[in-house]
């Protein structure tokens, strides 16, 4: 059997710059943050009152009687998949090739909580019978294949803030080992509450920057004191190559290597050394036929947690060698804040729009850029890239030791 | 508390249309909860309850099998209720 290659050929994203991809796509390149200060009561009662809510509730984008059966998770992940089946051209295929793989870090918690709430405030007969397939993590694969009555498998992996992207890997794989022509394939999280917010709070990951939200989430910078919760989702459709090109399909760009490994260092905090990162890259570039010199472009996992940056960046630095110079490293974080396990599926979606567009979106809020970071980082501004054929990483981490790299490449 | 038929026929209609999204204009007596207003096993567990807190009546769970169409529980519920 012949390679089978895999494109990318629809886009859909909910996030907090934009209703949509291209809405998200222009206020990436502008520099704007999406990290508000929470209005809900509770919000003023943890340690940090911010976040970065989607700039357009599902409220406005779905039917209110699929909302009340839909957790917010599933609502964004059907948001999404909806503009890209369109975006793909709705194809006409035989649904027996059609796979969903979409991740969440967490699943259906705030559903979990309200029930909880119910069950204590007024008995076990109101807790909702739509419940378990509200809060199960695989609740948002589940329903978008139901809705496209896709039959060659619905998956969920779950590796905390890894998921998204090991979710389009996994889609990869499942065109190139011949079970699926077409997988929609990302990651949602909707996770703003008071709980899930507590407990990140409790482990010092979050930001708590109270008096300037929207300079709070700053990779790279020398300041940086933790990550800003985000919430929304991305989904790309995945198509073989032959199938795209027989219904004449628009093709973004090609999905050409993966690279997965885990650190077995400790359950939350990153192995300073990055010696699981640096394999993952290394395995990815290998499996991509690519060499280090082809890599022009990495959206960086970059949290804007002190640890977490550093590592990241010395990782790179060590797989690439000198060759790190000429990538130019985007922290799209910086202004989405993290989507936990929606993060690599709207950085998959970003890199697929700088492949098209050849601008590496910027990082906002480096005011002083830490000098334990040797890349070369896109501050304040788009930058440019080269003409002709050109690859670029994703790269995602979760708590746990997963590392997950993706290899895009211009076609 | 005697219960009127129209009475109950209205306050299924609004919980009908908050559950399933069907209009109460068009939800009468003869429709069929699965088949023309969209409620699955899940939904009329959902109606259920909000009619038993709505009229004060107990609906059991070998009764819900039988209440194919609106009517069907409309007539059950206004029985219970007297």
């Amino acid at each position: 059997m012949s390679v089978r290659r895999v494109v990318v050929t629809g886009l859909g994203a909910t996030t907090p710059l934009g209703g949509n991809v291209s809405d998200s796509w222009t206020a990436l390149l502008a520099g704007t943050s999406g990290v508000r200060l929470l209005t809900e009561d509770w919000a003023q009662t943890i340690p940090v009152h911010f976040a970065a809510r989607v700039a357009v509730e599902p409220s406005e984008q779905m039917e209110r009687v699929e909302i009340r059966r839909l957790d917010r998770s599933e609502q964004f992940a059907l948001v999404a998949s909806r503009e890209a089946w369109k975006d793909a051209g709705a194809p006409e295929m035989d649904k027996e090739r059609l796979g969903v793989v979409i991740a969440s870090g967490i699943g259906g918690v705030t559903t979990l909580l309200d029930q909880y709430d119910i069950l204590r405030e007024k008995g076990p007969r109101l807790v909702s019978p739509h419940t378990v397939p509200m809060l199960m993590p695989n609740g948002p694969a589940a329903n978008v294949g139901l809705e496209l009555a896709a039959k060659a498998g619905v998956h969920t992996p779950v590796s905390a803030c890894a998921s998204g992207a090991e979710a389009i890997g996994y889609a990869f794989d499942m065109i190139r080992n011949n079970r699926a022509d077409v997988v929609v394939s990302g990651g949602v999280e909707a996770a703003v509450h008071a709980l899930p917010m507590s407990a990140f709070a409790a482990m010092k990951a979050l930001s708590t920057r109270n008096d300037d939200p929207a300079r709070a989430s700053r990779p790279y910078d020398l300041n940086r004191d933790g990550f800003v919760l985000g919430e929304g989702g991305g989904v790309l459709v995945l198509e073989e190559y032959e199938h795209a090109r027989a219904r004449g399909a628009h093709i973004y760009c090609e999905i050409v290597g993966q690279g997965l490994t885990s650190d077995g260092y400790h359950i939350a905090a990153p192995d300073p050394d990055g010696a699981g990162v640096q394999r993952a890259l290394k395995f990815a570039l290998r499996d991509a036929g690519l060499s280090t010199k082809d890599i022009v472009h990495l959206n960086a996992h970059a949290t804007s947690t002190p640890a977490g940056d550093v590592a990241e960046a010395n990782a790179l630095r060590a797989a690439l060698g000198a060759d790190a110079d000429h990538v130019a490293v985007s922290a799209t974080k910086s202004m989405t804040g993290h989507l936990l396990g929606g993060a690599g599926a709207i950085e998959s979606v970003f890199i697929v729009k700088t492949l098209q567009d050849r601008l590496a979106p910027p990082t906002i809020n480096i005011d002083d850029l830490d000098p334990a970071v040797t890349v070369d980082v896109v501050r304040d501004k788009p930058r440019a890239l080269p003409s002709g054929d050109i690859a670029a990483l994703n790269d995602s981490f979760g708590f746990g030791g997963h590392n997950v790299v993706l290899v895009f490449k211009s076609l | 508390m005697a219960l009127a038929q129209a009475d109950v026929l209205a306050g299924l209609k609004e919980i009908v249309e908050e559950v399933a999204g069907i209009p109460a204009a068009s939800i009468e007596m003869d429709k069929n909860f699965t088949e023309d207003l969209d409620v699955d096993s899940l939904s009329m567990v959902e109606v259920v309850v909000a009619a038993e807190e709505r009229f004060g009546v107990k609906i059991p769970d070998e009764a819900v099998t039988d209440l194919v169409t609106v009517g069907d529980a409309v007539n059950f519920i206004v029985n219970a209720a007297n």
